[in-house]
């Protein structure tokens, strides 16, 4: 039995998680070519070549992709982070039989439908849309303001999307944190500005990095936000693998910038499982 | 000492608000007479009956409750499984490398692991001829690799609030390691399994990226009709859709934060 239980998943994993970042790697240096499927054949030494690679450091496009996309997943996490924690803070002191509805009221939009959470702010943030129709009824401006195709509109579907990311486990790291600490605090003469700044924060480190990089990881990565609520002005990397791969068909270009992307991302991976390894946090 | 002040409450409303009220506008919106999507005319139901008539429509929707089905069970077998090795088995050799996989698709962006799938599948079918056309099965593949790391975070969670003893006492009454399995764990997990299993349909179901890469010409899943219909633009049969997407999704995790809560308040 234990030979299964530990084989099956492992086996599986192995061939449908980690094997196919290695057919990635081996794609990402053959030349792409115009037949089905669209790239030579690794198998062959002699293809071999750094051409994509090539490409990637040498097209602005693709430097300002990344560039992009880490910035604005930077950004996006420190709002999320600026919203989700004094979110996080207010759930975990209030009332114990209460914690429970607030936690169920941040988790169920965590599983809920990505796609069309960000489809209901197309339908707010559009030149003709609530937010514009509503404004210009009252008369507050005349014309729409462009509140969709641009960057504000990426954030706010990022900090939007991946906010219960950021809420979950800095509530598991606040609620865990003892009240007799800061009541010690408060008895040596702390006020509780200086308690907050001493203790609960430095105690709820945990719950922010892990909060941090669950947030930034995605989000570096994301396709969907970008591609509906941004405009063409700051692509990100997620978006134009996608356009490599369905719209120009250049199979070796998309796979090395999964490996340029995969490689930005593994260092953020390793912490984040060094810090699970230490608090679980959505156990 | 632990009361929240205005600014905490506020800001709990505030962020309560921000994630809920698009969603219920949408759902608002569904039920609007106009066939402009955001100028309220009237209140009406008819974007719900064409959806009901609509066959590419419905023909997605069967595909996604099919694909979700499959690839939740295989997914709640193999997260049962993992979960039950990380938790239960002590060490083992290749302990670190299964915590890794199991953890990893968590955070994994899912152009990544749609890509790479995709790439795997090409592969496999010019080496040895499988898996030909893509659609239902390497959906269901894709889907069930990254689900699986989701049952086994809550089978590992719930594995830790249960007494080993209690497994303990059937080895020592002399069950055969599959009987203690069957006769004692397996029982006191399945509210744990249930729930992973809804959350992992739910996931599927969900999922545009991933199934897009993964999907061939002839299989197209409901999200996909969603992705290219609201690229064109807003229309009020897809406001009528999504909330339904809503409220289904809402009833499952629901459901499985149910079955979770009410074991861990025994």
């Amino acid at each position: 039995m234990r030979r299964w239980f530990i084989g099956l998943p492992l086996v599986w994993l192995l061939l449908f998680f980690a094997a196919p970042f290695l057919i990635v790697a081996a794609i990402s240096i053959v030349p792409a070519i115009n037949a089905s499927p669209p790239f030579e054949s690794p198998l062959d030494p002699a293809k071999w070549t750094l051409d994509s690679y090539r490409l990637l450091i040498s097209d602005d496009l693709y430097i300002a992709a990344f560039g992009n996309a880490l910035r604005i997943a930077f950004t996006s996490t420190l709002i999320a982070l600026l919203i989700g924690y004094p979110m996080a803070y207010a759930m975990a002191r209030a009332e114990p039989r209460r914690r429970g509805v607030l936690v169920m009221l941040v988790v169920i939009p965590f599983w809920t439908s990505f796609l069309i959470r960000v489809y209901a702010w197309m339908q707010l943030l559009q030149p003709s849309g609530l937010i514009n129709s509503a404004l210009m009824g009252v008369g507050v401006i005349a014309e729409p303001l462009p509140l969709m195709a641009n960057e504000f509109a990426v954030h706010l579907g990022l900090v939007y999307s991946y906010l219960p990311f950021m809420v979950l486990p800095l509530y598991a790291a606040l609620e865990r944190l003892d009240p007799a600490l800061l009541e010690a605090a408060h008895d040596l003469g702390a006020r509780p500005y200086s308690a907050f700044w001493r203790v609960t924060l430095p105690l709820s480190l945990p719950g922010i990095v892990a909060g941090c990089l669950l947030v930034f990881i995605p989000a570096a990565g994301e396709f969907i936000i970008p591609d509906l609520l941004g405009g063409p002005d700051s692509p990100m990397i997620g978006k134009i693998l996608w356009t490599e791969f369905f719209n120009n068909r250049d199979w070796p270009t998309a796979s090395a910038l999964a490996i340029g992307l995969l490689v930005l991302l593994v260092t953020p991976i390793l912490a984040f499982q060094a810090v699970e390894r230490k608090a679980p946090v959505r156990a | 000492m632990r009361r929240n002040s205005a600014f905490l409450l506020t800001a709990l409303g505030a962020g309560y608000a921000f994630l809920y009220l698009p969603v219920l506008l949408l759902i608002l919106f569904s039920f609007n007479e106009s066939r402009l999507v955001t100028v309220w005319s009237g209140f009406s139901a008819k974007w719900y009956g064409e959806l009901a008539r609509n066959e590419r429509i419905l023909d997605a929707a069967w595909l996604s409750v099919t694909v979700a089905a499959v690839s939740a069970t295989v997914a709640t077998a193999l997260g049962l499984m993992g979960g039950m090795a990380l938790r239960r088995f002590g060490g083992f050799r290749g302990r670190a490398l299964l915590a890794g996989l199991l953890a990893a698709p968590l955070v994994m962006p899912e152009v990544l692991s749609g890509l790479s799938l995709l790439l795997l599948f090409v592969s496999l079918d010019q080496l040895v001829g499988w898996p030909g056309e893509r659609g239902f099965a390497t959906i269901v593949i894709a889907h069930a690799t990254f689900t699986t790391a989701y049952v086994a975070v809550i089978v590992q969670a719930r594995l830790k609030l249960l007494d080993p003893a209690l497994e303990e006492a059937a080895h020592d009454l002399g069950a055969p390691p599959w009987r203690a399995f069957v006769g004692v764990t397996l029982p006191m997990l399945a509210p744990g399994l249930a729930a992973g299993w809804l959350l992992a349909f739910t996931l599927s179901l969900d999922d545009l990226v991933i199934a897009s890469f993964t999907s061939g010409p002839g299989a197209t899943t409901l999200p996909m009709v969603v992705f290219s219909s609201v690229r064109l633009g807003l229309s009020p049969q897809i406001n009528a859709l999504a909330s339904l997407f809503v409220l289904a999704a809402t009833l499952l995790v629901g459901a499985a934060l149910w079955l979770l809560g009410r074991r861990s308040a025994e």
